[in-house]
């Protein structure tokens, strides 16, 4: 690719995770969610085959998108809820460049919505890992758009009569070629999630249910309270089929009849593992990973963590590159002389 | 001079000005920009004028759908499309009412009669038909031609539709002008044949037409004579011919190749400052990547990536664009990363008048921004030196590590000018370095903020290693670039910011005085009234009055000569199309001077004929 990037020649470093850590202590609350977030970066990356100053980490506003000062890459705080657009122009122009973009669920999906949508369906390489705490953290508790519906806040005093966003089945909507989800607490999840996001090429969506102790705690313990857990997660492992509960003895199976997906029990009216939906989350055709997204919403469903969608396409950089090498591969391309007179020109002796 | 030809005398003229007025749907807009073309090979100097309504196809016939093509062209130095046409072509009713005013008593009045039925003089709310006027007959030379009929004659037996014949009608106008000012017709006829190749049929109907006509200017007795406006003295050279906006884009790319680095423009359409990123679509080839973003926000905001990734990177806009793009300048102010940021100015404020032209947006590009942050602001003086604008912008913005912005205007985005093509040794040299080396402690650590002795601090971009830093909004510590919110530390790099912008006045030229040094009064102008009132200046000159002309390209930082020359003439003039904001300015710059304003905001450029009178009554 002819970029006016340099390109990586020289065998990569061995990495460890501190070689990540930029020396800045984190300044989040005690206890918050993107400690662990940070953990599992900076644990990942060593593992990604990309040399350290080739990775940019790009935020927006919010405690989340301190992520960069911490980290020992190039990066850039930017403006609440523009993240996408910086990394893009950044992308487009140095596709070579590993990009991630860390942002909150006030900053992608509020003020930065349009920003979200677009660079998903754009399918450029980069990675959007949003740390989903159903708060304004950094404000300091105001309803953002994933917390439930009559949600308390110091904003929404008699409750929100906001319905919320679905952050998945947004990303999916918009075009993402890689949608996961992943929680705080479940850290070697967490990495291999990343580990994954990290290889894709394309358009990265990764939801991280993060808990914020101090403005919205306890967001999650439906989901990561050991005594629920079995019950309340669906892991989604390619090729395996979507089992869960005590034991892996529930799955989901589609109800042709409805075309829906329902929950079913192994060894009742005759439901054997051959009737539970296999996951492919490579799956060209984006149906079923909408309904794998839409089950957080439904009552007595559990919800699916792992990855959604994983899906190859050209990208937009490579188009685009590809596009400026073939008009510079033309004959007499890119003379200063010919750009300068162009065709209709006359002479004055 | 007058010579005889078979037929018809042959006048020779210095300057004329033209307005073809019609329908949006009639093709002025390409009738105007082909006898440019015509006069542009001709070897006269000339700047054009489009004026069109903001609707695409505005009802047939109605008066707001009005579209208009004024040029100027002559045999000297031609500064604006013209004050007053001495020729106005009018295609129907409409046109007609909307544009007689602006006739030049005694001019010629070239009227498609065939237009003028009973419902288009309704929709032009004629009560009657002002070609029976005898008023009309005395105050101008009239020529009556059925462009109509002898189109539909000219194509009669082609199977074309009479939607289509209709169509065709401006090639007669075209042909007609091309007669009346004896220019070749073999270019024009071999433009035909390029413009239409795809459509064959078309393209040998608008060549009748064209030819049609031209004959008729010939045969039909309604001319006693032909014109000839001879080759100016345009200094020697290969020209071509540039709209503003045209000018800025081929700028940009000109710095992509002279730098060798990837030039990215960020940007969302708007009117008009659109043609920038389409004319910089088609540079691919040269160095340049353009990115059409999902709004202005993200037009500016995927520059200032690209620009921390080492691009030279510009996003341009107008008006309620730029309103949009105001908190992303303020991180490319903090963040000291060079970005040049073009806005082409339109009558608002909001939407007000896209299609028109103003010069309101200065106070928003000096002052707009939240916080203490400034840049350096340059203004284009015409079409073609948008061209030379946007290289100092961009040789500003990464010398200088700052955003810049660079204001033109819907009038010298649309209008064109002959541009002298230069030699690539008269172009300015451009380098463009990064930091590779840690520049800090003997070299064990690198600063972002380590400044050199003119307060520039370092460009290090991603894929550098042992240089990882971080850039972002908040307050950075005067040395590591850490954030930092230490008061003392902030008020440091807030007053170091602006020392470096104003350090920036090492690279703008002092302003030169046209016309005495000092004197009675002098003319204050900025931006596109350059040829305004550079030629109202020179009207004054030579009608004996006191009075001189300086123009800025600088509007932040000023030159530095500029209090001295304010402070030697007995009064200081400024007119402007805004209410006076350039006037504001100098007031708050230099105390006690306190200019006298001449301000139209009407859409259009400003008038030689008026402004040199305002200043007459001045003096
Ligand atoms: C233009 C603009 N509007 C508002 C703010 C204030 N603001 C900062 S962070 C934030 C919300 C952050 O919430 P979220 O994205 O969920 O991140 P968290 O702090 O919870 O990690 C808001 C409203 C701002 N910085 N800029
Ligand atoms: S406010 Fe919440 S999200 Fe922010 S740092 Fe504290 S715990 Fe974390």
């Amino acid at each position: 690719m002819s970029t006016n990037g340099q390109t990586v020649t020289a065998a990569l470093p061995v990495y460890t995770k501190k070689d990540f850590e930029s020396g800045v202590d984190p300044r989040w609350c005690p206890g918050c969610g993107d400690y662990s977030i940070i953990n599992q970066i900076q644990k990942t990356l060593p593992s990604v085959g990309v040399k350290r100053e080739n990775i940019v980490f790009v935020s927006g506003i919010g405690c989340s998108s301190r992520f960069p000062y911490y980290m020992n890459n190039y990066g850039m705080h930017t403006l609440h809820g523009r993240a996408p657009s910086f990394a893009s122009g950044l992308k487009v122009s140095r596709p070579e460049l590993q990009v991630w973009i860390m942002t909150g669920d006030g900053d992608a999906l509020a003020i930065g919505g349009n920003h979200f949508i677009h660079a998903m369906r754009r399918n450029l390489d980069m990675k959007l890992v949003m740390f989903n705490n159903r708060i304004y953290g950094l404000t300091k508790g105001q309803v953002s758009p994933t917390s439930e519906l009559h949600k308390k806040t110091k904003s929404t005093p008699d409750g929100s009569p906001d319905y919320p966003f679905n952050p998945p089945l947004l990303a999916l909507g918009a075009g993402a070629t890689f949608v996961a989800r992943a929680i705080d607490v479940e850290g070697v999840h967490m990495g291999g999630v990343l580990k994954a996001a990290a290889e894709h090429k394309g358009s990265t969506f990764v939801e991280v249910f993060q808990n914020c102790p101090v403005f919205n705690d306890g967001a999650y313990t439906f989901i990561t309270e050991k005594a629920n857990k079995a019950e309340a997660q669906l892991r989604m492992e390619q090729g395996k089929p979507l089992l869960f509960g005590k034991d892996n003895k529930k799955g989901i199976r589609i109800d042709h009849q409805r075309g829906e997906l329902e929950v079913v029990v192994l060894g009742e009216n005759g439901v054997t593992e051959k009737d539970i939906l296999v996951h492919d989350a490579t799956r060209e055709d984006p149906t079923i990973a909408f309904m794998l997204a839409g089950l957080a919403d439904k009552a007595g469903f559990p919800t699916p963590i792992g990855v959604f969608r994983n899906v190859q396409k050209p990208t937009c950089e490579e188009m685009t590159w590809e596009m400026i090498d073939a008009a510079k591969a033309k004959p007499g391309a890119g003379q200063l002389t010919k750009l300068l007179a162009g065709n209709d020109t006359w002479t004055i002796k | 001079m007058s010579t005889q030809t078979a037929k018809h005398k042959v006048e020779q003229v210095e300057t004329v000005t033209i307005r073809f007025v019609g329908d949006s749907g009639d093709g002025m807009q390409l009738t105007g920009t082909e006898f440019t073309k015509a006069n542009a090979l001709a070897g006269n100097d000339l700047a054009t004028f489009p004026d069109y309504p903001a609707e695409i196809r505005a009802p047939a016939g109605s008066l707001f759908g009005v579209s208009g093509f004024q040029l100027s062209f002559g045999a000297n130095e031609v500064l604006t499309p013209g004050d007053q046409p001495d020729v106005l072509v009018a295609m129907n009713p409409a046109a007609l009412k909307t544009n007689l005013a602006d006739l030049r008593h005694g001019g010629m009045l070239i009227v498609n009669a065939g237009a003028f039925t009973e419902s288009n003089l309704e929709k032009a709310n004629y009560k009657s038909n002002p070609l029976e006027d005898p008023a009309l007959q005395s105050n101008y030379r009239v020529v009556l031609v059925d462009m109509n009929k002898l189109t539909e004659a000219a194509l009669e037996g082609t199977g074309l539709s009479s939607k289509e014949v209709a169509r065709c009608k401006n090639f007669f106008a075209l042909g007609l002008m091309y007669w009346l000012y004896s220019r070749p017709i073999d270019p024009q006829l071999a433009s035909i044949k390029r413009k239409f190749a795809k459509k064959p049929e078309f393209a040998e109907a608008n060549a009748k037409v064209f030819m049609a006509g031209h004959v008729f200017g010939e045969t039909s007795e309604l001319f006693h004579e032909r014109y000839q406006v001879p080759a100016s003295k345009l200094a020697p050279g290969t020209y071509r011919n540039v709209t503003g906006n045209f000018a800025t884009a081929l700028g940009f790319a000109t710095v992509a190749q002279l730098t060798g680095r990837t030039v990215f423009l960020g940007s969302y359409p708007i009117t008009p400052a659109t043609e920038i990123l389409q004319e910089m679509a088609k540079f691919k080839e040269y160095g340049v990547v353009t990115y059409q973003a999902e709004d202005e926000i993200a037009g500016i905001g995927s520059a200032i990536g690209a620009a921390f990734g080492g691009a030279l990177a510009c996003t341009s806009t107008s008006g309620p664009g730029l309103a949009l793009k105001s908190e992303m300048m303020g991180l490319a102010v903090i963040t000291e990363l060079p970005l040049v940021i073009v806005d082409v100015q339109r009558g608002g404020p909001s939407t007000g008048m896209p299609t028109k032209t103003e010069q309101a947006d200065l106070l928003q590009a000096l002052f707009g921004r939240h916080g203490e942050s400034p840049m350096p602001v340059i203004a284009a003086q015409s079409a073609a030196d948008c061209f030379w604008a946007a290289i100092e912008a961009m040789k500003i913005a990464t010398k200088w590590m700052t955003p810049v912005l660079l204001l033109t205007d819907g009038y010298l985005a649309n209008g064109s000018e002959p541009f002298r093509v230069p030699s690539p040794d008269e172009l300015p040299k451009l380098t463009v370095k990064y930091q590779t080396e840690k520049n800090y402690a003997n070299g064990t650590q690198y600063m972002p903020y380590l400044r050199d002795a003119k307060l520039i601090r370092p460009w290090a971009i991603p894929g550098t290693a042992g240089l990882e830093h971080r850039v972002g909004g908040l307050e950075k510590d005067a040395l590591s670039g850490m954030v930092s919110y230490d008061g003392n530390n902030h008020e440091k790099m807030v007053l170091t910011r602006a020392q470096k912008v104003r350090n920036v006045v090492e690279d703008v030229p002092d302003v030169e005085v046209f016309g005495e040094k000092r004197g009675e009064l002098l003319l204050v102008s900025w931006g596109g009234t350059f040829g305004s009132v550079r030629g109202a200046a020179e009207a004054l000159q030579a009608a004996g009055k006191k009075v001189s002309h300086v123009h800025l390209r600088w509007l932040n930082p000023l030159p530095k000569n500029l209090g001295e020359v304010l402070g030697s003439f007995k009064k200081v003039f400024v007119p402007e199309v805004n209410g006076g904001q350039l006037a504001f300015y100098l007031r708050g710059m230099y105390p006690g001077v306190d200019p006298l304003q001449y301000n139209r905001i009407n859409g259009k450029p400003i008038k030689i004929h008026d402004l040199v009178a305002k200043v007459s009554e001045a003096l």
